[in-house]
């Protein structure tokens, strides 16, 4: 089916089936208890969950596959939103044309930039992208400023001309009709369910994404791109110009990106420059980094635990932590409160950084890998066969040459 | 001429901080081969270095003073820090006002021990890892520590003083015989260039004629042929990572009176100076020098309105708009050596 295989297949039926039930998955705790604060089922959260997905899961195309660490996909991001805004200014609030505005100027923005950064790569490349997601920055937050709105951000005034606009269409996003935010919500038992529109218009984008993403990583364009990682020099060496692919996988994670920041004017009709800012792209390197870069669902794993902790992190507070103590003697609960004190609230950067290090430290596989050896180590699986490469009969033990 | 020349000096106390900076990547990355994107946040522990002392030295009791009276006739009750009262009143003032370049021998010991730390702590850990990994562990590394300033010193800019002798600004233009009032520049900002010219001089000087600098010199060129010599080449480039975090640290001191310190300032110049890093030439410590002052100085060329008024926002992108430019046309850089990092 879809020219996948049966694994892959049931990988992407299982993916279908948790993005659509996301909305009660996310919702285990029951309203009014002490454990609802750890809910996610919230129409925004969850909507920032599928459109960061869909941004690490294009970033992971190009430094997951081929290793190109690139420090400036934020500038996509902005192009996308931009994009979209300015059509909700030109034409109506109807998401789609902005959409495909989004990718085609993000894939443009994305051939120019990668045609000149990819003459280089390791360090160089970073820095590359780097100084150019830094110049469009820059540029919109000062020059462009017709064009970008500068600081106060681009966004939708009563005296644009929304030619498309008729009486009845509505005055926030919608896709034909179907209003972003507009939200059903359905109560059983103590649960409370909110189905909105806005999370399922992205979901069902991440997902058509996420099945292109896996065509490409079974493809042979996605081998090449692993080759290209695994070996460049000998890649060229057997005669094959590297270039034109990793030009591609460039463009095509470019594209995502700008997808990406489309959707999130389509959440918002509003974009800033500050999307564009460095700190954005090194956001979305975190999270393909701490779910495993060059896994499939390694990315997406990491831009919903990124975005739910940032979520839950920052709402806890020394009350609630002095609730969950309370059992333990009182100087102990004061001592355990003031350790955790700098992690919580708006202590949760300190948090992330500290994890991304130890990540980076000792899960260089990200949760993926962290995942699996459990995995291992449970059912006492793979033991042999973990490090590839180490077989007994090529690597000998060390004996020592005096005996 | 007279504006030419301004511009040129504008440019200086920047250059000298990227200069500064780029030196301390430079030496890390040719003695340990490591890129340290936590470098910036070294600079800014640098400038909170200076804000502690100044805290410190400023610590103070409540004394009621018979000389002051509020509102009602009662003494007024006034905050006597400690230094005033167990130096006097004038040597205890001075202090106070020069805490900013007190905190020069306060940061040197501080930030070498920062450097010794991180590098035994972690950076060791990482020589025989992917290039990528050394950014995302030192990336990791600086949002840590800027995390933890900001937890400590809150999020707002911390104004830091200079001291009063040097506050206000010189008129230079005289000096080198122009007619008064044409080139009009802030003192902090000449002893900003001076001190980062004797801080570069003596890192250049003790690199060049110190039996130490020799064997680092040696270890940059071949490490393992230092190694066979029966020599301690790890032992002696962790020292010398320490020094580059001493070096950024100092300047991130003396940069506190002219921009306070505040939690972020780190990241905003470790982009700037790994662009000049690689403007310079990755590995070469006069290119990391030369390359700093020089897009210091193009910088504030691209911010005079004339140049301004045709090319408009070119002052915001000039830096980036240099590096690629360089980048595609002379990978090296500047002054790069042959056969590092030319992959």
């Amino acid at each position: 089916m879809l020219g996948l295989s049966k694994k892959d297949r049931n990988l992407l039926i299982l993916v279908i089936l948790l993005t659509l039930a996301t909305p009660i998955l996310l919702q285990p705790f029951p309203e009014g208890s002490a454990l609802a604060q750890f809910n996610a089922g919230y129409p925004d959260l969850m909507q920032r969950f599928a459109i960061y997905g869909i941004f690490a899961i294009g970033f992971n195309i190009l430094f997951g596959l081929t290793g190109y660490l690139s420090f400036g996909h934020a500038a996509f991001l902005g192009v996308g939103s931009y994009s979209v805004v300015w059509m909700y200014k030109l034409l109506s609030y109807n998401v789609l044309p902005g959409l495909i505005l989004a990718v085609i100027m993000s894939a443009l923005f994305a051939l120019l930039i990668g045609f000149i950064s990819l003459r280089r790569s390791g360090i160089y490349f970073s820095i590359l992208t780097l100084a150019f997601a830094q110049m469009s920055f820059n540029l919109a937050y000062s020059v462009l400023t017709p064009l970008t709105n500068g600081e106060t951000g681009l966004q939708v005034y009563t005296n644009d001309p929304q030619v498309l606009m008729s009486a009845g269409s509505p005055s926030s996003p919608h896709f034909f009709g179907i209003v972003m935010n507009e939200s059903a919500k359905i109560d059983v038992g103590g649960w409370q369910f909110t189905f909105s529109n806005g999370y399922y218009f992205c979901a069902i984008i991440a997902i058509l994404v996420f099945y292109l993403s896996l065509r490409i990583f079974r493809s042979p364009f996605g081998i090449m791109l692993r080759a290209i990682k695994t070996n460049q020099t000998r890649m060229s060496y057997t005669g094959l110009n590297s270039r034109p692919y990793t030009l591609a996988a460039f463009v095509i994670s470019g594209m995502y990106a700008g997808l990406a920041g489309g959707l999130l004017a389509s959440m918002d009709p509003l974009a800033g420059a500050e999307r564009m800012q460095w700190t954005a792209s090194g956001e979305v390197v975190l999270m393909t980094i701490l779910g495993g870069a060059g896994t499939l669902m390694g990315p997406v794993l990491g831009a919903g635990f990124i975005k739910y902790f940032e979520n839950i992190f920052s709402k806890i507070n020394d009350n609630i932590l002095h609730t969950w103590f309370s059992a333990l003697p009182d100087g102990l609960e004061d001592a355990i409160v003031f350790m955790l004190h700098p992690f919580i609230g708006k202590g949760w950067n300190l948090t992330l950084g500290l994890l991304f290090m130890m990540v980076v430290i000792f899960l260089p596989g990200g949760l993926i890998e962290g995942g699996t050896r459990i995995w291992n180590l449970v059912t006492g699986k793979n033991k042999k066969r973990g490090v590839p490469g180490k077989a007994k009969e090529h690597h000998p033990t060390p004996t020592p040459h005096v005996n | 001429m007279d504006a030419i020349i301004l511009q040129v000096l504008n440019g200086l106390d920047k250059g000298s901080a990227y200069a500064m900076i780029a030196l301390g990547l430079t030496l890390i990355f040719g003695t340990l081969g490591v890129v340290n994107f936590a470098h910036g946040a070294l600079f800014m522990l640098g400038s909170f270095c200076a804000v502690t002392l100044q805290r410190i030295l400023s610590l103070s009791y409540t004394v009621e003073d018979p000389t002051q009276k509020d509102f009602l006739g009662n003494p007024l009750k006034v905050d006597m820090p400690y230094i005033v009262s167990w130096f006097g009143d004038a040597t205890g003032n001075a202090i106070l006002d020069w805490s900013v370049p007190l905190a020069i021998l306060f940061a040197i010991p501080v930030m070498l021990l920062i450097g010794y730390v991180m590098e035994r702590g972690l950076i060791k850990h990482f020589y025989k890892r992917p290039h990528a990994d050394q950014i995302l562990v030192t990336f990791g590394l600086a949002i840590v520590i800027q995390e933890i300033v900001k937890y400590f010193y809150g999020a707002n800019p911390i104004p830091t003083p200079a001291p009063d002798m040097f506050r206000g600004s010189v008129d230079f233009g005289v000096m080198i015989g122009f007619a008064q009032n044409e080139i009009i520049y802030p003192y902090w900002r000449l002893v900003y260039f001076l001190f980062s010219a004797v801080i570069i001089g003596s890192v250049f000087a003790f690199l060049r004629f110190t039996t130490f600098g020799m064997v680092v010199r040696a270890g940059m060129a071949d490490r393992e042929t230092v190694g066979l010599l029966g020599i301690n080449i790890d032992k002696r480039f962790t020292i010398m990572f320490g020094i580059a975090a001493a070096v950024a640290g100092l300047a991130g001191v003396m940069y506190a009176p002219i921009n306070s310190p505040n939690y972020h300032m780190g990241m905003d110049f470790l982009v700037l100076s790994f662009v000049v890093v690689v403007v310079g030439g990755m590995g070469s410590l006069p290119g990391a020098v030369l390359a700093g002052f020089l897009l210091g100085i193009l910088e504030s060329f691209a911010s005079m309105n004339e140049v301004k008024s045709v090319l408009p926002g070119i002052d915001q992108i000039i830096i980036y708009l240099v590096a690629i430019i360089i980048l595609l046309t002379r990978p090296r850089g500047l002054m790069g050596r042959k056969g590092v990092m030319e992959e």
